[in-house]
């Protein structure tokens, strides 16, 4: 029993890393269009900004500096998201294909700039210490860290929520994911909310950077790929655009793929993607998505 | 002046030269409406001024070229726009859905509750879960909501049941009188009970351009539309 609920709360918290990394993924696509592959580079800033402020500004890795390192690392990815939106992807709006080879080259650029400044070689964060304890529950010693993890999660996903259904932008947003030309045949700048949504989804990757940093035990400019995938993978199943079809998504896997380690000598990833296979073959548009008119 | 003048509007899609210099006025106060076969650029025309196809020519509104302006801008500057397939937004209530179009600081609702109580009752249904009918009130109420010089109305009555086409045709006939509209509309006696002009398209061109009374002339019909003067 408690090996089985240390599986539980373990693929939750990691879940809940893939739905910081995903959320920011499935707005952008559903409201542009825009595949970005320069996502994992926005968490990869937030990890490393997040890394130094713990380091050099508030030399210390204890709660508050971690937490307020973590809103910071967020802020400063999403700025980055919002600068690349204005200077690159604004300028290509419906070029899907230019849009998806610019936003490689700029996950190529960031990754080869921090490498050169840094090396790729692991750089250690530190976590406060209540991280580092286990909360008992059921028999089993929860890693307090995992708990974190889905807090911030659940907090992000709250705050979608309430942006998306009671403020005005958040109106914009949801309905130019279903039909971005009519929300501009009402005089609507809908590229204010193009802007919006890169930010945010920026600041949730940046914030996932910090928190994923935790996870690993420290920050490297490769730190990005394999989340990255994962990221795309919980999109396309939890149904593109939709940010409770992600969070619903990112749990799934998070909890399938931590119990298939454990009881099928890592095959996690296997059965992921063949739950990839199956959700694309059988319901294309995610668990949340509409069908596509 | 509200009005609309479009001069030697050209529009080419996918390598399809839809439009081949359309040049109307639609004046103020009045309701032009815009007929001809389907496929001969009637919707292009409206989206064209709208700005959502690049065209070439001049669109002029309200004393000012608003050729080549995002679309936002071009609805900002008093244009509403009620599309061909209503294009509501499903997953938004129909609150949310004219909540959206609202960007007056005192928008119409008295005007649009008015027009369709129907819609008060309904406000926090999904609107992708409404009739055709019900859905087409809220997208002409989408339009209304904001005091506009103008309305762009594509086919509003098109696949309606008979009572409702009643009903919309009242609507629209109630603010024909007070404001400027240019309405594509395959119901003949619905143009022949609101509009004062027409303007009839062929092959991307204007071909006629006069009073509505001459819809009154069935050999003018005919020929103009290869109709009788009734439905078609």
């Amino acid at each position: 029993m408690s090996t089985f609920v240390l599986i539980l709360f373990t693929g939750i918290g990691l879940g809940a890393l893939y739905f910081l990394v995903a959320s920011g993924l499935s707005l952008i696509y559903g409201l542009m269009g825009v595949l970005n592959f320069a996502h994992g580079a926005f968490l990869t800033i937030g990890a490393f900004t997040g890394l130094w402020l713990m380091q050099s500004v508030f030399k210390s890795s204890e709660t508050v500096p971690f937490f307020a390192s973590m809103i910071i690392g967020g802020l400063a990815a999403g700025l980055f998201a919002l600068l690349m939106e204005q200077l690159l992807i604004k300028k290509l709006y419906e070029r899907h294909i230019d849009q998806a080879l610019v936003t490689v080259g700029v996950s190529l650029v960031v990754g080869a700039l921090l490498a050169g400044w840094f090396s790729n070689d692991l750089r250690l964060m530190m976590l406060p210490s209540f991280m580092n304890k286990a909360w008992m529950f059921a028999g089993a010693a929860i890693p307090m860290d995992r708990l974190v993890y889905v807090g911030v999660a659940v907090l992000l996903l709250l705050g979608n929520f309430a942006l998306l259904k009671f403020t005005r932008i958040g109106l914009v947003i949801r309905a130019g994911v279903e039909n971005r030309t009519m929300v501009t045949a009402l005089g609507v700048n809908v590229k204010l909310a193009f802007s919006f949504v890169f930010f945010l989804g920026g600041f949730a990757a940046g914030i996932g950077g910090v928190l994923i940093a935790a996870y690993s035990s420290g920050v490297s400019p490769l730190m990005a790929g394999s989340w990255l995938i994962y990221g795309f993978i919980v999109v396309v199943v939890g149904g593109m655009g939709s940010v409770g079809g992600s969070f619903a998504a990112a749990m799934l896997i998070g909890i399938l793929k931590q119990f298939t380690n454990y009881y099928a000598s890592s095959l996690g990833d296997f059965v992921i993607v063949a739950v990839l296979v199956v959700v694309l073959l059988t319901r294309p548009q995610g668990l949340a998505g509409k069908v596509s008119a | 002046m509200s009005t609309l003048k479009v001069t030697d509007l050209h529009v080419s899609i996918k390598g399809s030269h839809i439009l081949q210099g359309v040049t109307f006025t639609a004046q103020e106060n009045k309701v032009t409406a815009l007929l001809g076969r389907n496929g001969v650029g009637k919707s292009t025309t409206i989206k064209s001024i709208l700005g959502i196809y690049e065209s070439t020519g001049s669109i002029d509104f309200d004393g000012r070229s608003i050729s080549g302006e995002q679309t936002y801008k071009v609805v900002k500057s008093g244009i509403a726009y009620v599309p061909e397939d209503r294009e509501v937004f499903s997953g938004l209530t129909v609150r949310e859905n004219l909540d959206l179009a609202a960007r007056d600081e005192n928008p119409q609702w008295d005007l649009v509750y008015d027009l369709f109580p129907e819609l008060k009752t309904r406000a926090g249904q999904r609107a992708g879960t409404l009739s055709g009918g019900q859905q087409q009130m809220v997208a002409i109420s989408r339009a209304l909501i904001n005091k506009n010089k103008i309305l762009l109305v594509d086919e509003p009555t098109k696949g309606l049941a008979p009572k409702l086409v009643t009903e919309v045709a009242d609507a629209l006939a109630r603010v024909a009188g007070s404001t400027t509209m240019l309405l594509v509309e395959q119901n003949l006696p619905l143009v022949k009970r609101i509009a004062e002009n027409i303007i009839v398209m062929d092959q991307g061109k204007v071909v006629f351009e006069g009073s509505a009374d001459r819809l009154n002339d069935e050999a003018f019909v005919k020929q103009m539309l290869g109709v009788s003067g009734g439905h078609h």
